[in-house]
């Protein structure tokens, strides 16, 4: 009887149990999606928090670089200081080196601040401390250029000292100037009154862009040009190399290879070879290509070889990802028309594929231009991107940095000015990555196609 | 027609290396404390030469002196910058590769300096038996040899702060480690009469001696195998951090750093030239002689560094830091005449 009364009673519960109304089990099923979403969007909001402040930091801190401080200045290019015997021969007006026009600076700087009525108790050597170490190779250039110059008064656009141009953009203050050895408060008054008359201002400096790297002492010249340049031909060996590479590996072992244990094997290979760290291809391009194949250190040619390793697995399993995405039935109407194999394939498949192994290609070289750790090994981190490649050869033989290598180059230097254009040049880097992607999803975007 | 398209392109690299294989730039490695001098040299080298820049890359003084000693010939370096003179096993490296005429260059002096937050504790006067005491493994007290117990500077030296002991040393791999052991803690260790009482306790000379250049390993002393902006980033975010820098780029960071003296005399150019700062180490770059006259401004190279308009007591190294070699006329005769190690 103690049995029966519950079923009995159950029926009378059951009308509860409607599906309109939530009982306990649903609702615990409803909270834990409701919970499940919270996490998602919490992960969503954490990710881009982060992406927001690095942005940020990254705005924040590279922009100053892409300004710099100059300073007008009228020069006079004394005959007697600078071509004494007279002769206007270049040769022998070369011999004078940028010190003997470290006076004409100081001239320069004490007259400027007479016709500005500035008083100051600073003698002229301390006063050039305002300007850059760059200037008086400026002046060298302008007069070896145009020896004529020599005997006028010239007006030249010098760039100011990096601690002066920190005080322009807030990083350098006069407090923590206070018990540096080069600059100190009596040039910031000069600075801030020849910033009155207009002698000093602060403008875009193309120079950060187009510009070679400099040494410790002038950060304010120092720009990623070259660099750049060496980068350039950095993917310009990876493209000739892993693109024709990594496509014909591809097409054969997607068309042509059978299907055994060694293909496979390779298979699997070009699989781990993805996962393997960048460093190690550094390693390996240290001890082949240098140390045994004898190619020059610090060579864009052979950071190209080596970023090349690294290019291919991603471009081969790109390509032959969309290899495989094009449907067999356009490999069988070929066949059945009466295409060879490899008509089929070249005629039919490959262009079909190729927006994918394209975009594949593009990201594939994003990623090596990004790349720094390889090239430390090879010898391109240092006081290396300091001349302009004189030609194509060159440009791939001739010692280079390229842009990663030069910004963590940047970042370890002295003077905080630096730290600076490491950031700078990371903008740069990250415009070229942006535009690349960018590239790589309009082609997707305008050549794919579903089946 | 791909084919032969890759072949066409892979001769044409190939027609490049052999094209441009006669090198007309200097190439320099080795020491990265060396390499701000050596930039702002080879900077003014091609501004003032019709030489191109030479190329200084950094890497350490061991890395730098093993390249050069790979041998002779366009693909090996020309000049390796060290921040401390080669050894003998270097030179015996050298001489097997073929590298057996080297020129030694000694470019001035580098300073080597305590420094530590500008707005912490006031760490302004050192001595090499503080520095000892707080970071050798094994110190005096009360007259015995004994476990270093010292947590707090104030512990041995009631002149100190009340900070916590903690120090951020170069690493072994830097050459500025052995300056630092040798002359900071070896000499606290003879000062503080630690050496006396390791030698009391039966060890031998070369034992103490050896004893005398360790290091605390309870995580108060800590090696920073990077470089100096990686110790700044450690003081930054440590107020009780004391940091060991190099003179130059301490000079490049007065405004985030003090700088404490040692026994007594603070280091400046002037008083490490005068030998009045005890701490510091004199700076190198050996040259292969035999690329003088194959590699074109090498030699040029060498005597720019070392002319009295560049290396001597007003010229830009030492505005960057460098202390200014005295006896600097007796090395520019050296490169005249390219004077090679062992007198050949």
């Amino acid at each position: 009887m103690t049995d029966t009364t519950p079923l009995d009673a159950a029926p009378a519960g059951k009308p509860t149990k409607s599906i309109l109304v939530e009982d306990e089990r649903t609702r615990a099923r409803n909270r834990a999606e409701a919970r499940f979403r919270a996490y998602g969007i919490a992960a969503i909001a954490i990710a881009a928090t982060f992406l927001v402040i690095l942005l940020a930091t990254i705005v924040v801190r590279g922009v100053p670089a892409f300004t710099q401080t100059y300073m007008t200045l009228d020069v006079t290019l004394e005959a007697n200081a600078l071509d004494p015997n007279g002769t206007g021969d270049r040769d022998e007006i070369a011999k004078v080196t940028t010190f003997g026009y470290q006076p004409l600076i100081g001239q320069a700087l004490v007259s400027l601040l007479e016709e500005q009525r500035i008083e100051t108790p600073l003698p002229p050597p301390a006063l050039i401390l305002m300007l850059s170490q760059s200037a008086p190779a400026v002046l060298r250039d302008a007069v070896l250029d145009d020896p004529s110059l020599i005997g006028q008064t010239v007006t030249f656009e010098l760039l100011t000292s990096s601690r002066a141009d920190g005080y322009f953009k807030g990083r350098v203050t006069r407090e923590s100037l206070a018990r540096d050895r080069n600059l100190g408060p009596p040039h910031l008054d000069i600075l801030d009154q020849l910033a009155e008359s207009g002698h000093v201002e602060r403008r875009f400096n193309l120079d950060f862009i187009t510009g070679s790297d400099a040494s410790e002492s002038r950060p304010e010249s120092a720009g990623i040009g070259v660099s750049m340049i060496g980068s350039f031909f950095m993917m310009l060996v990876v493209l000739f190399l892993s693109l024709p590479i990594g496509v014909a590996a591809s097409i054969y072992l997607e068309e042509f290879a059978p299907q055994n244990r060694f293909t496979d094997f390779i298979e699997v290979n070009i699989s781990n070879l993805a996962a393997v760290p960048s460093i190690v291809f550094g390693i390996l391009g240290l001890a082949i290509f240098i140390q045994v194949m004898h190619l020059p250190q610090s060579a864009p040619l052979v950071g190209g070889l080596v970023l090349t390793l690294m290019t291919l697995p991603t471009i081969i399993i790109s390509t032959r990802a969309s290899l495989k995405s094009v449907p067999p039935s356009i490999r069988e109407a070929a066949l059945g028309v009466g295409a060879s194999k490899m008509q089929t394939v070249f005629h039919h498949v490959l262009p079909l594929a190729m927006p994918g192994i394209l975009t594949g290609t593009i990201i594939g070289l994003a990623q090596a231009l990004g790349e720094t750790a390889p090239l430390l090994l090879i010898g391109m981190v240092g006081f290396i991107a300091s001349n302009y490649p004189a030609g194509v050869a060159e440009g791939f033989l001739d010692p280079n940095s390229a842009m990663p290598a030069q910004i963590y180059e940047w970042a370890k230097r002295a003077d905080p000015a630096y730290y600076e254009r490491a950031w700078g040049g990371i903008i740069v880097l990250l415009v070229f990555l942006m535009s690349m992607n960018l590239l790589a999803i309009l082609l997707r975007r305008r050549f794919e196609r579903r089946w | 027609m791909k084919f032969a398209k890759l072949a066409t392109s892979a001769i044409a690299i190939s027609a490049l290396a052999t094209a441009a294989a006669a090198r007309d730039n200097v190439q320099v490695a080795g020491s990265s404390t060396v390499l701000p001098y050596a930039s702002i040299v080879a900077e003014a080298f091609g501004e003032n030469f019709d030489f191109p820049t030479p190329v200084v890359e950094s890497g350490g003084s061991s890395a730098g002196l093993a390249r050069f000693c790979e041998g002779v010939g366009e693909n090996q370096i020309d000049i390796a910058n060290a921040s401390r003179a080669i050894r003998e096993g270097e030179i015996e490296a050298c001489a097997a590769n073929g590298v057996t005429d080297i020129i030694e260059v000694r470019i001035g002096y580098d300073g080597i300096v305590f420094a530590s937050q500008i707005d912490g504790p006031a760490f302004d006067a050192f001595t090499p038996s503080d520095i000892f005491n707080a970071l050798a493994p094994k110190v005096m007290v009360d007259g015995e040899l004994v476990d270093n117990p010292h947590t707090m500077w104030s512990d041995f030296n009631a002149d100190l702060p009340e900070a916590e002991i903690l120090a951020f040393i170069p690493g072994t791999k830097h050459g500025t480690r052995e300056v630092f052991e040798e002359q900071v803690i070896a000499a606290g260790c003879e000062a503080t009469g630690a050496m006396e009482a390791m030698m009391a306790a039966g060890m031998s000379e070369d034992d103490a001696e050896d004893a005398c250049l360790e290091v605390r390993t309870d995580g108060r002393s800590v090696d920073i195998d990077g470089d100096y902006t990686e110790t700044l980033a450690r003081i930054d975010a440590n107020t009780n951090g004391i940091g060991v820098f190099g003179l130059a780029f301490y000079e490049n960071n007065t405004d985030t750093l003090k700088v404490a003296t040692m026994s007594g005399v603070e280091p400046t150019v002037e008083t490490i030239a005068s030998g009045e700062y005890p701490v510091s180490r004199p700076l190198y770059f050996y040259i292969k002689k035999a690329h003088i006259g194959v590699i074109p401004g090498l030699k040029e190279y060498a005597e720019f560094f070392v002319s009295d308009a560049v290396a001597g007591p007003w010229g830009p190294l030492s505005q960057y830091g460098l202390v200014s070699d005295p006896e600097l006329a007796a090395t520019q005769a050296m490169i005249a005449n390219e004077e090679t190690m062992g007198g050949m």
